[in-house]
């Protein structure tokens, strides 16, 4: 029945585009038309230049002030602070060219439509004024690819020598952390190693491997450098947390690495945004298949003191399963226990 | 020289005999007439404008309202709803892939450079045809099969391609990482390979016909800017699209041949593949290097079309031709060396990211100059609002809009939170979709009458362009905000983050304003098709146009001037010229009939003219 009269429709509307169209083309015949100007359509189409400029503008910013809340992401690291007012600055400069450019597309178009009593002013070419639209954007260009380029050298500048190092894989369809444990270092890994429960094919022949553990949940502290070592283990992944303006992607076999201080809980946060469930979250931006929209990785910043504490509480993934002693190598089998904190009457 | 001489001997015989004993075959279908072929581009163009576009409706659905079933979208496409009637996760990706390699390669690519670079060079610079026809037949034809390939491999089980329109490997190269990672991928990969010669063909075309066989007179400095577009477009091509090739062959490797140039420390689907050595980081290099060029061909002949429909409709001289041929030769060398700014975030040297930062932003530089240039030829004019002239304003419009929003993706620092965000879909939808869009569309209202030798309907081209124009500025100008926001493209829903469940409001009325801007399209779709049989008949020259189509018979043969090729004496542009008795002069009009618009230097060549008359051999001794 719906379809019947989605069809009806469809041939009334058709039936009546044909019958103006028929009728315009039909009177624009009689009147001659194609020889001159319309001079109706043509003051129709001026005037609607000008209420699109107004009526859109008028939107634009009233949208863009009153709904800023909305779109401004709070901020929760130390280089955002330098992303977003650089941010800002460029939305100032392209905002003022893209107002002022758009005002006088818009007006000239109104403003000077046709008209049988005027000629066109003949103004073929001005060296002077090509000179000036070249210079002036590109100085204004230079100031902001500089301050553009101090924010990008000190942002991807070398990670500070006491960062908290961690490891986070994508693959799909979620994010695996990994932390160096008690010794402070990552331990090696090879992806041939990789099975069901060894997600991070962690090669426990290297001794910094024993210690590591693996949450569910990224603690960061507040105030430190953090250091991110990415990776992905099948295809190209994003790690993107949008409130430390960070991402980079995670790739297989080329590792990456990513850099930042946070500078708030999320207790701070749920404070700032009046949201009692407020929560940092890192999500996948690079195309990763079917679940690419839900790879979420909850990711939580505590005092420096509570993640200290959270990191002592921590068990190491060897002592969690401790099947795998039996793939160490025997004579460091006894050192491994040790470092993963396994009492060594179980074996 | 001469063999362009031997080539206008022989033509001139070619017009008057061939064309009456061509068959239906010959003259509709393998044509080898630049002007069928144009056609053929373009209702091929029109086609996949309409997929690409429908298909975009169905992923907007999904964004724009999430809880709504889809069960009525069963009847076509089957499986791929799912048990509880909403789109299947995976085939959400496979219309967002195909919607992206359909409008940049098949309507945007080939639908606009084959159909004006094939219609407008010979006819604008004066030429009976194509360097060669034959290639430019089969031009067409490879992509013809191109587009039957990709078409088909809509319908297979397993889904056409979805990893994105850059097809990014592994996630391509790994049938086990998604399915359209199977045959689809094979056959999207076999369709671009028949694309790109079909690309290169006609490329080659262009660039040796506008070399080698301009019309008397028509030296560089006196063609029209959409031909100067158009040759450095089919040169951009040309060098590009090669690379292309490359990436696609070593994909095809990795995927069927076990090579690791793209592999590497990879296990997926529970088992660690053999590869190792390989680089994905690799591919995205060959990739861009051809991606980034090929913004510049999708925009670059909107811009040289618009250039000319402003020139005319404000019956004003473009201004600044000399710098507007600068812009585009500028942006033409520095769109070589930019690629790598969309790839800030993949662990790239930072140096590199630098380098890259600096050389994009020079690329702003000649498009501001081409924004001036453009309001300053409107500023003073006596604008005539022909809907081409309308769509042309809406380019500069979204070259604008989308122009500024460049200046932050292609600031490292900030392409670190935008990237791959909503921005980056505004941007460029904005700047290179929308813009060229509108581009092609000004060029079929502008050249309809050439075309077809009839007009287009003027009211339902102003509501065509209105409802466009609104409707995607509301499609595209919200998912800044979006993108400020952090909501990442690509992604099927959002309710799983926290920090984006907001903007169900914004995405309803982008999935509402998407659907308008499509029913829109369906007008114009019927103007189209009806004017072509119905339309009222065009003059000779609609649109008092100085250019030298214009000068051909009203439906032109194969050969397009009956009698001698014009004769060109003057620049396109001289529109409203003081002392002129019209407020146009076309270019095959002698300075020694014009003496009261002379400019001083012109009175000077009126000595040079007469010499060139005779003078058969010599095509043209002010070349070069």
């Amino acid at each position: 029945m719906m379809n019947l009269v989605l069809i009806v429709g469809g041939i009334l509307v058709l039936t009546i585009i044909i019958a103006l169209v028929r009728v315009s083309s039909l009177i624009s015949v009689a009147r001659k038309e194609g020889t001159k100007v319309d001079k109706s359509s043509n003051r129709v189409n001026g005037a609607l230049m000008l209420i699109f400029l107004i009526v859109s503008g008028i939107v634009t910013i009233w949208y863009s002030i009153s709904t800023f809340d909305t779109y401004n992401l709070p901020l929760a690291s130390e280089h955002g602070a330098v992303t977003d007012r650089l941010f800002w600055t460029t939305m100032a400069v392209t905002g003022f060219i893209f107002m002022l450019t758009n005002i006088l597309l818009f007006y000239f178009s109104y403003r000077y439509q046709y008209n049988e009593e005027r000629r066109a002013f003949f103004f073929p070419d001005n060296n002077k004024l090509e000179i000036l639209w070249t210079v002036v954007p590109a100085i204004v260009l230079t100031l902001l690819v500089f301050s553009g380029l101090t924010a990008w050298h000190d942002i991807t500048s070398k990670a500070p020598k006491d960062s908290e190092v961690i490891e986070i894989m994508g693959y799909q369809f979620a994010w695996a952390t990994r932390y160096p444990g008690k010794d402070d270092k990552l331990g090696n890994y090879n992806y041939r190693l990789i099975d069901v429960e060894n997600l991070f094919g962690l090669d426990f022949s290297d001794r910094n491997a024993h210690d590591d553990f693996m949450p569910r949940e990224l603690h960061l502290p507040k105030g430190k450098p953090v250091l991110f070592k990415i990776r992905a283990r099948d295809v190209i992944h994003s790690v993107f947390a949008p409130h430390f303006r960070l991402k980079m992607d995670a790739v297989p076999g080329m590792p990456t690495q990513f850099w930042f201080v946070p500078t708030k809980t999320t207790e701070e946060m749920r404070a700032e945004t009046g949201n009692d469930e407020f929560n940092y979250e890192i999500a996948c931006t690079e195309v990763c298949g079917r679940g690419h929209f839900t790879m979420r990785l909850l990711v939580i910043v505590d005092e420096p003191e509570d993640y200290e504490k959270w990191k002592a509480g921590q068990q190491p993934w060897l002592a969690k399963n401790p099947g795998y002693l039996s793939k160490i190598p025997k004579e460091m089998r006894e050192l491994a226990m040790i470092n993963a904190g396994i009492s060594l009457d179980e074996k | 020289m001469a063999t362009a001489d031997i080539h206008i001997a022989e033509d001139i015989h070619h017009g008057d005999h061939h064309d009456q004993q061509q068959s239906f075959v010959t003259k509709y279908i393998f044509s080898q007439d630049h002007k069928t072929i144009a056609k053929q581009f373009l209702i091929t163009g029109i086609f996949w404008a309409l997929m690409g576009g429908l298909m975009s409706l169905v992923f907007r659905l999904q964004l724009g309202f999430p809880e709504a079933t889809l069960e009525w979208l069963r009847p076509i496409f089957g499986g791929w709803i799912t048990e509880s009637g909403k789109l299947d996760p995976e085939f959400y990706l496979a219309m967002v892939t195909m919607h992206g390699t359909i409008m940049i390669f098949f309507v945007l690519t080939a639908g606009l450079s084959g159909t004006f670079s094939n219609f407008l060079i010979p006819l604008q610079i004066g030429a009976r045809d194509m360097a060669s026809g034959f290639m430019n037949m089969l031009s067409y034809w490879f992509f013809f099969l191109s587009s039957v390939v990709m078409f088909i491999s809509l319908f297979i089980e397993t889904g056409p391609a979805s990893g994105g329109w850059v097809i990014y490997p592994p996630l391509s190269a790994l049938p086990q990482a998604m399915s359209g990672s199977g045959l689809g991928m094979t056959m999207w990969l076999i369709a671009m390979v028949f694309f790109i010669v079909s690309t290169m063909l006609g490329g080659i075309n262009y660039i040796t016909t506008i070399i080698n066989l301009r019309t008397r007179g028509m030296s560089f400095t006196r063609l029209p800017l959409t031909i100067w577009a158009f040759l450095l477009t089919a040169t951009l091509a040309l060098l590009s699209f090669p690379v292309l090739v490359a990436a696609v062959l070593l994909l095809i490797f990795d995927r069927s041949f076990g090579t690791s140039f793209y592999l590497s420390d990879i296990y997926i689907g529970g088992e660690a593949l053999p590869n190792s050595g390989g680089s994905p980081i690799l591919f995205q290099h060959l990739f861009w290097f051809l991606g980034h060029p090929e913004v510049y061909i999708v925009i670059l002949p909107a811009l040289g079309i618009t250039s000319e429909i402003i020139s005319t409709n404000s019956r004003k001289p473009i201004f600044g031709y000399m710098a507007m041929i600068g812009s585009l030769i500028a942006i033409t060398l520095l769109s070589f060396v930019v690629w790598a700014h969309h790839m800030f975030v993949t662990g790239m040297n930072p140096f590199l990211g630098s380098v890259f930062v600096l050389l994009t932003f020079i690329i702003a530089v000649p498009s501001a100059v081409k924004v001036f240039n453009y309001l300053t030829t409107l500023w003073r004019g006596n604008i005539i609002f022909t809907p081409a002239m309308l769509f042309s304003i809406g380019l500069v419009s979204f070259f604008i809009t989308g122009g500024v929003t460049g200046l932050f993706l292609g600031n490292a620092a900030l392409d670190i939170q935008l990237h791959d965000t909503y921005f980056v879909v505004a941007h460029f939808h904005i700047v290179m979709g929308s813009a060229a869009f509108f581009g092609m569309v000004a060029g079929v209202y502008h050249w309809f009458p050439k075309m077809f030798g009839r007009m287009m309907d003027a009211r339902l081209g102003y509501i065509h362009f209105w409802m466009s124009f609104v409707g995607i500025y509301s499609v595209f100008f919200p998912m800044h905000y979006i993108g400020i926001a952090g909501f990442p493209r690509r992604y099927y829903s959002f309710t799983n983050f926290d920090a984006f469940n907001s903007y169900t409001d914004l995405n309803a009325l982008i999935t509402i304003a998407a659907f308008i801007t499509m029913a829109a399209q369906f007008i114009f779709l019927f103007n189209f098709f009806y004017s072509i049989f119905r339309g009222r008949k065009a003059p000779q020259n609609p649109w008092r146009s100085n250019t030298l189509e214009w000068t051909a018979p009203i439906n032109p043969e194969h050969g397009n001037w009956p009698g001698e090729i014009p004769t060109v004496y003057r620049w396109p542009y001289d529109y409203s010229k003081p002392g002129a008795k019209e407020d146009f002069i076309p270019q095959n009009i002698p300075f020694s009939e014009t003496s009261e618009s002379n400019l001083p230097n012109e009175t000077e060549s009126i000595k040079l003219e007469g010499f060139d008359k005779k003078d058969a051999i010599v095509v043209d001794d002010t070349e070069e």
